[in-house]
């Protein structure tokens, strides 16, 4: 049964007022479920995810792929107005992915070199902050800066909000778009299609974490080159992205915002 | 009163008719977009607000400029604005429903604008700008109905309404510190990130409306047998000069800190808007019509002769409304998104649906002005035993 926390919290709202204990609600409510439902609450074993890029091992190839496998098993849809395209991890250039931070004589290598980009899931996010209806938050158990399309009323403001440019506008019905360039819309069917008018962006696989599994960026860069993607729970000193973080120089995006991104560049 | 606004000349019919119209139009591209989305209009991802959040803030600056008629009469005792209060507050009235209007017309998911009440979250600017623009709302609907029936009865308004014009005054500017809050505290857009961006809002607010509240005195008085008064007039001319000089003053202090600083981020903007960016360059023969309009607008005003003619006034009034029009509308929201995020320039020019549609808003709040000009005006003729 496809209960998610919030539709868990509500039902355990309602059965609160009614006077119902937890387990007597749902037997009442959805008899037989309740162990199903628990089961299907999303579990997340980190504290604070985090992931690390690594531009010494990322190249075009990698990056090609990643794009590829997370826009399909997400659903996203490919759009014929350029203007109005939806990303959740894309390609960038070095000097208009660090704006204000490259200059002439930088090592020429990273002269129109692309870096792979994603939301930041920033430990501050100011996309939560100016939501009018909280349809956007920041989960509190491990980070991830969540959406819940079902709440957004479409206003936009995250967008304005967000330094980053990380979030994507469904300008026009997902389900509607071109064909041509979407066969087989959609191409996963065990994830959801959004509706037109609302805002969406990368949740950090949060479908995956929540089967303990890595998000699939990471897994596919990992298959293509060991290290490309290092994912981790940035609170555990001993954890894979830590260590590589401790080991490396690494920038972030835009750190001067204050926003915390959780990001990181090895360069 | 209401059977005043079902009497009227043909002229005035025929102008409802073609507000209907115009209306009519709006709301079948609105029907349109409803349908197939925001993606009918020249909107991005670069350039996520365009003309509908533009119209929305110039418009909350003229529903803001009811006060600068309001303050004067109940605060200072210049009996002079008693005449002309009821035609700050309507006016008021139908550019808060403007300003309504163009947000709802600006969602992805207009059917869900009600999430906005089912969960507040107060650190959001949209919650509070809702709370400050119904409020405003309420206010000047039960002060101006309420002091425009007992004026037409001949007695004193009822008590209770007294805490509530005092309350409005105040709450006038809230709606348009919110409204420069939505904008002035976003991370990452320099172009908004100013601390001046609220005192400009107020400032430009306080030109443009009561501009636009004596070019509308000007034709009520051609169309009616009401007389706004020549001393209101006057006033309000002179209101209209200061605020417009604060105005052009806070917009070059803006220039200063950019381009004495050198820094590009706070250059850039600028540049984009008046010289253009990278061959993009569609906004700046509006932004230098702003400015061509803006100084002459101050030619006019601040010079006493010109200022008391009233033609010449009436063109520097008309020269406020167009240069404030430009540069808080269009400038101000686009200028602030581009360049993008990633340093970027990405085009933003309206679609034909979305002009129709905000004609249609704009038709709507012209409707919903005449109609209470109209009522207000006959009132006052009736008073005046005509």
């Amino acid at each position: 049964m496809g209960m998610d926390r919030r539709e868990f919290l509500r039902i355990a709202g309602y059965s609160a007022l009614l006077g119902l204990g937890g387990k007597a609600a749902f037997e009442l409510l959805a008899p037989g479920q309740i162990d199903a439902a628990v089961e299907s609450v999303p579990l997340t074993v980190g504290k604070k995810w985090g992931m690390a890029v690594d531009m010494t091992k990322m190249d075009e190839q990698i990056m090609d792929k990643v794009i590829e496998v997370c826009h399909r098993i997400h659903n996203v849809p490919k759009v014929a107005n350029p203007k109005q395209e939806i990303k959740w991890i894309w390609k960038e250039t070095y000097e208009h992915t660090f704006p204000g931070q490259h200059h002439e004589y930088a090592a020429e290598k990273y002269h129109g070199r692309n870096f792979l980009l994603l939301c930041n899931h920033c430990t501050n996010p100011p996309c939560c902050r100016v939501c009018p209806t909280a349809a956007t938050w920041k989960r509190e158990e491990d980070g991830v800066v969540m959406m819940d399309q079902h709440r957004c009323i479409g206003c936009r403001f995250c967008m304005a909000a967000c330094p980053f440019g990380a979030r994507s506008f469904n300008y026009g019905d997902p389900r509607k778009a071109p064909a041509d360039l979407n066969p087989n819309f959609p191409p996963d069917m065990t994830y959801p299609t959004r509706v037109r008018g609302v805002v969406e962006k990368c949740n950090l696989c949060a479908e995956r974490l929540a089967k303990g599994q890595i998000p699939a960026c990471v897994e596919e860069a990992n298959k293509i080159k060991e290290g490309a993607l290092t994912f981790g729970d940035l609170a555990d000193p001993e954890s894979q992205v830590r260590t590589v973080l401790r080991e490396h120089y690494s920038i972030q995006r835009k750190p001067e915002l204050g926003t915390g991104p959780n990001v990181y560049y090895i360069i | 009163m209401l059977e005043k606004a079902i009497r009227g000349s043909q002229t005035y019919w025929g102008w409802l008719i073609f507000l209907l119209l115009v209306i009519g139009v709006g709301a079948g591209n609105f029907i349109y977009q409803f349908f197939e989305g925001l993606k009918i209009t020249g909107m991005g991802r670069d350039v996520s607000w365009g003309l509908y959040i533009a119209q929305f803030t110039y418009l909350v600056g003229v529903a803001a400029s009811g006060v600068m008629v309001v303050l004067p009469y109940y605060i200072h005792n210049y009996k002079a604005f008693g005449r002309i209060t009821i035609l700050g507050e309507f006016m008021a009235i139908a550019a808060v429903t403007m300003c309504i209007l163009f947000l709802w017309v600006d969602l992805g998911q207009p059917m869900r604008v009600i999430n906005v009440m089912l969960y507040p979250q107060p650190n959001s600017i949209i919650f509070w700008d809702m709370v400050v623009l119904t409020g405003y709302l309420i206010l000047n609907v039960l002060i101006g109905w309420n002091v425009l029936s007992a004026e037409r009865k001949g007695i004193h308004y009822p008590k209770w309404v007294t805490p509530l014009i005092y309350l409005s005054i105040p709450w006038a500017f809230s709606i348009h510190t919110v409204t420069a809050f939505l904008y002035q505290g976003l991370p990452g857009r320099h172009f908004w990130l100013t601390a001046i961006m609220a005192a400009r809002f107020l400032s430009s607010a306080f030109c443009s409306g009561p501009a636009l509240l004596l070019i509308i005195c000007f034709l009520v008085r051609r169309f009616t047998r009401f007389d706004p008064g020549k001393e209101q007039m006057r006033t309000l001319a002179s209101i209209v000069t200061y605020a417009m000089i604060l105005n052009v003053f806070f917009f070059l202090l803006e220039l200063f800190t950019a381009f004495y600083s050198q820094i590009p981020g706070h250059m850039v903007h600028f540049q984009f808007l008046f010289s253009g960016l990278e061959g993009h360059g569609r906004l700046v023969p509006w932004m230098w019509a702003a400015a061509v309009f803006a100084v002459l607008a101050l030619i006019l005003l601040i010079n006493p002769s010109t200022r008391r003619k009233e033609d010449t006034m009436i063109v520097g009034c008309a020269a406020v409304v167009i240069a404030t029009w430009i540069d808080k509308g269009m400038g101000l929201v686009i200028g602030g998104f581009t360049p993008n995020v990633f340093e970027r320039v990405t085009d933003y020019w309206p679609t034909v649906p979305e002009v129709l549609i905000t004609l249609g808003v704009w038709a709507t709040g012209f409707f919903i002005l005449t109609v209470l000009f109209k009522i207000a005006s006959s009132v006052k003729e009736e008073v005046a035993g005509y």
